[in-house]
């Protein structure tokens, strides 16, 4: 965050053009008496969060209902930054959305803005406190699109459509996708019980995604004793279903 | 003066029952909208007028829905007889044939000669339309007992022709009566059809959207402002109309693209529309607002949700004496939202079926990528 007396640091994001530019119009009107620049704009989620890698800000207005990535998921990603932004949410019409703001304050503005409510909102965003994880998620009505990483001090977005399964490790969650592994700081309960449409828990530390499945085989383990494995779609390893599982291969049509 | 009492006091509760109704229905969908939405009131004030004005008619003897149930009611008649007159299940069968041998031709040839004649019928006032088609019946009944006597026995086999007279009229009031039973009942039901309109209203999410986007062009483009709004306005006239009565097509479409003019301001190189209203014949009769909500559903489903341009394809054509309205759309997995277009489904079905019966159809289906809509209602021209 900038030091006080330094220019507010501002980022736009909208899918629709005219949006951003009304705010951008709004934000012309404000620096007459507020120090501040806009240093970016973004169609949607996943381009804030690459435009954020490279150009660091203090405040990002945020759209909520946005393709690829919507707001609300961008936000979550976005707390996961060294140095993450404030975000301001704008929305023009979105009662689930204005409910859970109300409920955990979260701060919010309604389009079409009044230049007012943007200056007080942009007046408090240095003393407002950053939003929490747990927030952001219990607001999100849906499951997010993406999974975020942190890497060398980046954030790397994997698409959960691209990931084929999930380990629990000691202190981590394993995600693997056709490509390559990640480690991710979130619990494995959770997260199963986020995607459950998309992946189904094959043992105590696994979930596996449904769409890759390819096949269940029988194999003999090391004690002589015979169970199943999975084979997934683009992958060698085989992993195991624990005898407890045994029963989500009825919903594949095995057993 | 003791027979018309009773009918005038259901009259008055039929009256009563129906101000109860739309009352109901006021406060409830007052309760949806929510206390704090603007056009409640305007809503509200549309639902107070017009509460009476259902008006008693002949059935459309064009109709396929109205042909089929007399057909039934016929049948059904027959049978019943068949089976009083006989004295085991067995003996009913050939009684039933030997009575339709006068009343399958009779029925027959009523439906073509009422079928044929209902636009003269329409222009009557109802008390002199039941005259006409009594009149019109005794006659077919007695040309059918004539010819159709003379032909197959030689003579009045068929029986005396007044016992068929009483057997005509007994039959016709019943059918009619049955009709102007179901007319009264379905009245409320076209009430409601306007409300249903109503709530397939514009969403809040597109009103406000819009909002922004014009004042956005307010400084740099006032006269594209300008435009914007008058859409709107145009917009607006519509969805607080009173929508119980049919629109036109050409309207209709107009409609739609006003509406899509505004969605294009918003979402530019995203939103892409074919129109193919070459074959439209413009002037038949369609409910208002079916087409906009189903656009509007597309854009909400199709287009939205992706940062990719796609296409809405719209087609309206006629076909014989149908006309087609062919709407389509990319379809996205990820759209979340398939409850909230169900119920614009549903609404836009029930309101062409108060209006045209089963003549009207409407059928959804999901293609490869593509969504699509298909309507079929029949064309008309002039207001029923």
């Amino acid at each position: 965050m900038s030091k006080n007396g330094q220019a507010l640091r501002v980022v736009i994001v909208d899918d629709e053009a005219p949006a951003r530019s009304r705010i951008r119009d709004l934000l012309e009107d404000c620096a007459a008496s507020f120090a501040l620049e806009v240093v970016g704009e973004a169609a949607n989620g996943r381009a804030l969060i690459e435009l954020l890698q490279r150009v660091p800000a203090d405040v990002v207005l945020l759209d909520i209902r946005m393709p690829e990535m919507d707001g609300i998921e961008a936000a979550q990603h976005i707390q996961k930054l060294p140095d993450p932004p404030s975000v301001i949410f704008t929305t023009a019409y979105d009662v689930y959305a204005l409910k859970a703001f109300e409920l955990h304050a979260v701060d919010y503005l309604l389009k079409p803005i009044r230049l007012r409510r943007l200056h007080e909102a942009l007046a408090r965003v240095r003393s407002i406190t950053p939003l929490s994880l747990d927030v952001l998620q219990q607001i999100a009505p849906d499951a997010r699109r993406h999974l975020s990483v942190q890497e060398r001090g980046r954030v790397l977005l994997v698409p959960v459509d691209k990931i084929l399964f999930m380990r629990a490790e000691l202190k981590y969650v394993t995600i693997r996708t056709a490509e390559r592994e990640h480690l991710l700081e979130e619990s494995l309960s959770r997260l199963e019980q986020e995607f459950r449409e998309k992946f189904v828990r094959i043992h105590r530390s696994c979930l596996v995604a449904r769409e890759h499945i390819e096949s269940f085989e029988r194999c003999g383990d090391d004690s002589g004793e015979s169970g199943w494995v999975v084979k997934l779609r683009g992958l060698e390893d085989r992993l195991q279903v624990s005898r407890r599982q045994q029963h989500v291969m009825k919903e594949f049509g095995r057993l | 003066m003791l027979a018309a009492e009773p009918k005038g006091a259901t009259g008055g509760v039929s009256c009563t029952s129906r101000g109860w109704h739309i009352l109901c229905s006021a406060t409830a969908s007052g309760a949806r909208y929510g206390p704090k939405n603007p056009f409640r009131q305007a809503f509200g004030a549309v639902k107070s007028i017009n509460q009476n004005v259902h008006r008693d008619a002949l059935p459309d003897f064009r109709n396929l829905g109205v042909i089929l149930r007399i057909v039934l009611i016929v049948l059904a008649l027959s049978a019943f007889v068949a089976l009083c007159q006989s004295d085991s299940w067995r003996g009913a069968l050939p009684r039933f044939l030997e009575l339709s041998a006068p009343v399958q031709p009779a029925v027959l040839l009523s439906i073509l000669v009422l079928a044929a004649l209902s636009p003269i019928l329409r222009r009557l006032d109802y008390r002199m339309g039941i005259l006409a088609v009594l009149l019109v019946e005794l006659i077919i009944v007695t040309a059918v007992q004539r010819t159709g006597g003379q032909f197959f026995f030689g003579g009045d086999s068929y029986g005396q022709l007044e016992r068929f007279w009483l057997f005509t009229v007994a039959t016709t009031g019943f059918i009619l009566y049955y009709f102007y039973l179901r007319n009264r009942a379905l009245s409320p039901a076209l009430t409601e059809a306007r409300l249903q309109a109503l709530q397939a209203r514009i969403r809040p999410h597109f009103l406000f959207n819009s909002i922004n986007a014009v004042l956005s062009l307010i400084r740099d483009e006032p006269k594209r402002a300008e435009t914007a709004l008058e859409d709107m306005a145009d917009l607006f006239r519509v969805l607080m109309a009173d929508n119980r009565d049919l629109s036109t097509l050409v309207r209709e479409v107009e409609l739609t693209r006003r509406y899509l003019d505004l969605e294009q301001l918003r979402l530019g190189e995203r939103l892409k529309v074919e129109w193919h209203t070459e074959n439209m014949p413009g002037e038949s009769l369609i409910p208002p607002l079916v087409l906009q909500p189903l656009v509007e559903n597309a854009v909400y489903h199709g287009i939205e949700p992706s940062a990719e341009p796609g296409v809405i394809n719209i087609n309206v054509y006629k076909v014989r004496d149908e006309v087609h309205l062919v709407l389509r759309n990319p379809y996205r997995k990820e759209g979340n939202h398939h409850a909230g277009n169900k119920m614009a489904l549903s609404n836009i079905r029930e309101r062409l079926s108060l209006h045209f019966d089963a003549e009207a159809s409407l059928k959804s289906s999901i293609t490869d990528d593509a969504y699509q809509v298909h309507i079929v209602i029949p064309y008309r021209k002039e207001v029923r």
